[in-house]
């Protein structure tokens, strides 16, 4: 495919049975993670070269943000989208310029001791959580840079954060499947939720398996996804189902268990669909795909083959498009509408 | 060919429980144990020397561990740090073994050419590749043929695992069963070891003595190889009853429990310390499992750094105790790992380049050997295979690989005669 421009403007109502591939735009090496910036003019990618890219949406222009010494892991946007944070395997928290036109890192921290899984900016957009494989969740001044609280708690290694909608609390999830709310003002740990169907330990193995690897909350608060995997009897090599718990907020009841039957694979990251569905993004042996879930039915409603096994995913703020970090080295760019629209 | 000694009493089943289970002997199961250059071996047993082999089972890889190649595309996202060999980084997964490294070596080169569990395993251990026109002992076999004292009580080839254990592997080939691995685990001492209740020492040396009797009457007139190794797994058996404290780590301070972990390699290699200074020739420690065919790194972070601090430990301890020239340390695997990253971060089976750790005895501190590539897809410099490790594990330890068994009479090779030790390596 050819490096086409994607227009926002076209499309009004997200239709996901007709989500098709846009645009897509290689790298030079595997990508793991993608995010779109808040004002919708880029998506960027984390890749197994250490880098982070950046694609214009509207021209494909490329530019690429080096200065990690290992794998990205995490990124994530100021609320006025003008800084970009990353975040990774090298412990570190990086600021760069959202639009620079030769990124070079404004500032440089060793946040957590090992790796850095996930990033967070709070409603204020000025405020960003990390956590990490020290199995704290941090909370850092975006401008200034400094550490503002640790919340200690957790017993494994922390793979998601999620900042809340109300700018009180933070979510966070470990390895063993245990989801930790926190009271941001006091650090105290006021609420946990039990993903623990998410975790896997293989004793003939050796090995513990699986967790939260992705968090998300629907538009209006009132649920909480916990995206993984599930049924892994076999973790080295990569038998195991992909799985996401959605939990009502209030009450914490389990209120669905989305499954993706036939297929091998992780759900990597979900995405609530302001119109009330969810985006699952699912890699493994069975390929990549995106699935769509309703809330009153445990199967997708809509299952999307793409090109290449997936690994991360991001939803543009138009919530119309989609991208996709691929193996292939390439970032795609789906749009939930019929194609020539 | 089966045993027929099975006479169902008391001490023999109390036997059997724990070694004689597998008592099928090969046909050549002569099991006299000696070199055919006895000076040589009256040797090597007067010194002592040992084998602790780690074994990284399914396939330790290469880039996570011994010779990591950071910021290339098979490099993943580990980075290096430096040894206490100068010039000598390894993963950053390894910061307690890197500071012993100047006591060990390394051999960044092997091809074993082979990506099969069974065949790496077979030829790492044997030396030589798996046909079907024969088998051969694995290391331990020959290690506890070539070393073991004389009337030594302890078993000379014990495998340390996780659970229990008692039972004996048949991997001697045609060294026969008192040579083959037993397998002791749980920091207990093995399975059926406790003397049965209510039997005095009196009445249990009146019912020995005329065991004793019978044997010799019988072996005047019936005597054959598989009789001599039924007495002589008995009579080890019965030894290791009277020794069963040796295999008990709660002997063992609550500080060295504490350094060497309380999980279960924290305490194989706890066990294995307690094994080597009993005098046992050959301990190996399986730790399980790198077959990372699914998110390498994940499981490398969690498997090797579990390995880390305890393999630290004992080597320090070794290296404490003054048993350093004497222990040879090997930490192997049937094979590495791809440089090349899959589509789930895993990396694949891959005996084409990848690296063995040996050190201590008979080995020059701090040698590394050979070269892979910038992306360490290819060996660039001395490649080596299964059959030259082989050989050099035994040189070291000072047993001429290119010296034989006599086994009933034929001159069998200890390793692969079509090949060598590495001597750059060697002290």
């Amino acid at each position: 495919m050819s490096e086409p421009t994607v227009s926002a403007e076209k499309v009004v109502k997200p239709q996901p049975k007709e989500t098709h591939v846009a645009a897509e735009w290689k790298h030079e090496s595997p990508l793991m993670a993608c995010r779109f910036d808040p004002q919708g003019r880029y998506v960027f990618a984390a890749a197994e070269d250490s880098s982070v890219v950046r694609w214009e949406l509207s021209s494909g222009a490329k530019t690429i943000f080096k200065a990690h010494d290992s794998w990205v892991r995490a990124i994530a946007f100021s609320g006025d989208g003008e800084t970009l944070l990353t975040a990774g395997s090298d412990g570190r928290l990086i600021w760069w310029e959202t639009a620079a036109a030769e990124p070079k890192p404004l500032r440089s921290i060793d946040a957590h001791a090992g790796w850095v899984w996930s990033l967070s900016v709070l409603p204020n957009g000025k405020q960003v959580l990390s956590g990490g494989n020290d199995k704290l969740v941090k909370l850092w001044n975006i401008e200034s840079g400094e550490l503002v609280r640790s919340y200690a708690g957790h017993e494994s290694h922390v793979y998601s954060v999620l900042a809340h909608a109300n700018g009180q609390l933070a979510l966070s999830g470990d390895l063993q499947g245990q989801v930790r709310q926190w009271s941001l003002e006091t650090g105290a740990c006021t609420r946990t939720f039990d993903a623990k169907t998410l975790h896997t330990y293989n004793g003939g193995q050796g090995v513990h398996f699986g967790g939260v690897r992705a968090l998300s909350m629907s538009a209006d608060g009132a649920q909480l996804a916990c995206g993984g995997l599930y049924k892994a009897t076999n973790p080295l090599g990569s038998v195991h189902d992909p799985l996401v718990m959605l939990f009502d907020w209030e009450s914490q009841k389990l209120l669905q268990s989305y499954i993706a039957e036939g297929l091998k694979a992780v759900v990597w990251k979900t995405a609530h669909h302001k119109d009330g569905f969810l985006i699952g993004a699912c890699g493994g042996t069975s390929g990549g795909f995106l699935l769509f879930w309703k809330p009153d039915a445990p199967k997708e409603f809509h299952r999307f083959k793409l090109p290449d096994i997936v690994r991360g995913m991001d939803l543009h703020p138009n919530s119309l498009q989609i991208a996709t970090a691929h193996y292939d080295k390439t970032i795609r760019i789906s749009v939930m509408q019929p194609k020539n629209t | 060919m089966k045993c027929d000694y099975a006479c169902n009493s008391a001490e023999h089943n109390i036997a059997r429980r724990n070694f004689l289970g597998q008592c099928a002997a090969g046909a050549g199961a002569v099991g006299l144990g000696l070199l055919t250059r006895p000076a040589v071996a009256e040797q090597l047993a007067r010194e002592q020397k040992k084998i602790l082999v780690i074994n990284m089972a399914g396939g330790l890889s290469q880039l996570e561990s011994w010779d990591p190649k950071p910021g290339t595309d098979t490099g993943g996202p580990f980075r290096a740090i430096p040894s206490s060999i100068p010039g000598v980084h390894v993963s950053e997964l390894l910061p307690h073994t890197a500071q012993q490294l100047h006591h060990l070596g390394l051999v960044r080169s092997v091809n074993t050419k082979e990506n099969d569990h069974g065949k790496g395993a077979y030829f790492m251990t044997t030396g030589r590749r798996r046909t079907p026109a024969a088998d051969y002992p694995k290391l331990g076999a020959v290690t506890a043929k070539a070393l073991a004292k004389a009337g030594e009580s302890l078993p000379g080839h014990i495998h340390v695992a996780a659970g229990g254990g008692g039972g004996r592997s048949n991997d001697a080939a045609y060294l026969g069963p008192k040579f083959a691995s037993i397998t002791v685990g749980g920091g207990k001492p093995p399975q059926y070891s406790t003397p049965p209740k209510g039997l005095t020492d009196a009445s249990e040396l009146r019912r020995q003595q005329m065991r004793q009797k019978m044997n010799q009457r019988f072996a005047l007139k019936r005597r054959t190889a598989e009789t001599d190794a039924y007495v002589q797994n008995y009579e080890q058996a019965r030894n290791l009853v009277r020794q069963r404290d040796v295999f008990d780590t709660s002997k063992e301070s609550a500080q060295d429990h504490e350094r060497y972990g309380k999980h279960d390699f924290g305490q194989q290699c706890l066990l294995a310390r307690r094994l080597l200074e009993h005098g046992v020739p050959y301990v190996q420690v399986t730790h399980s499992n790198y077959d990372t065919h699914n998110e390498n790194f994940i499981f490398h972070l969690e498997q090797v750094a579990e390995f880390d601090r305890p393999f630290a430990t004992l080597v320090a301890d070794i290296v404490d105790r003054g048993m350093l020239d004497s222990t040879l340390i090997v930490v192997l695997s049937e094979f590495g790992r791809t440089p090349k990253i899959n589509n789930r971060y895993g990396r694949d089976h891959w005996g084409t380049a990848w690296s063995v750790l040996v050190g201590g005895a008979g080995i020059q501190r701090g040698a590394v050997i050979g070269k892979t590539n910038a992306n360490g897809t290819q060996v660039t410099d001395r490649e080596v295979d299964g059959g030259h490790l082989f050989h050099t594990y035994l040189q070291a330890v000072g047993v001429d690989p290119t010296s034989t068994f006599d086994i009933g009479g034929r001159d069998l090779p200890l390793a692969d005669p079509s090949t060598e030790s590495i001597q750059e390596i060697l002290a």
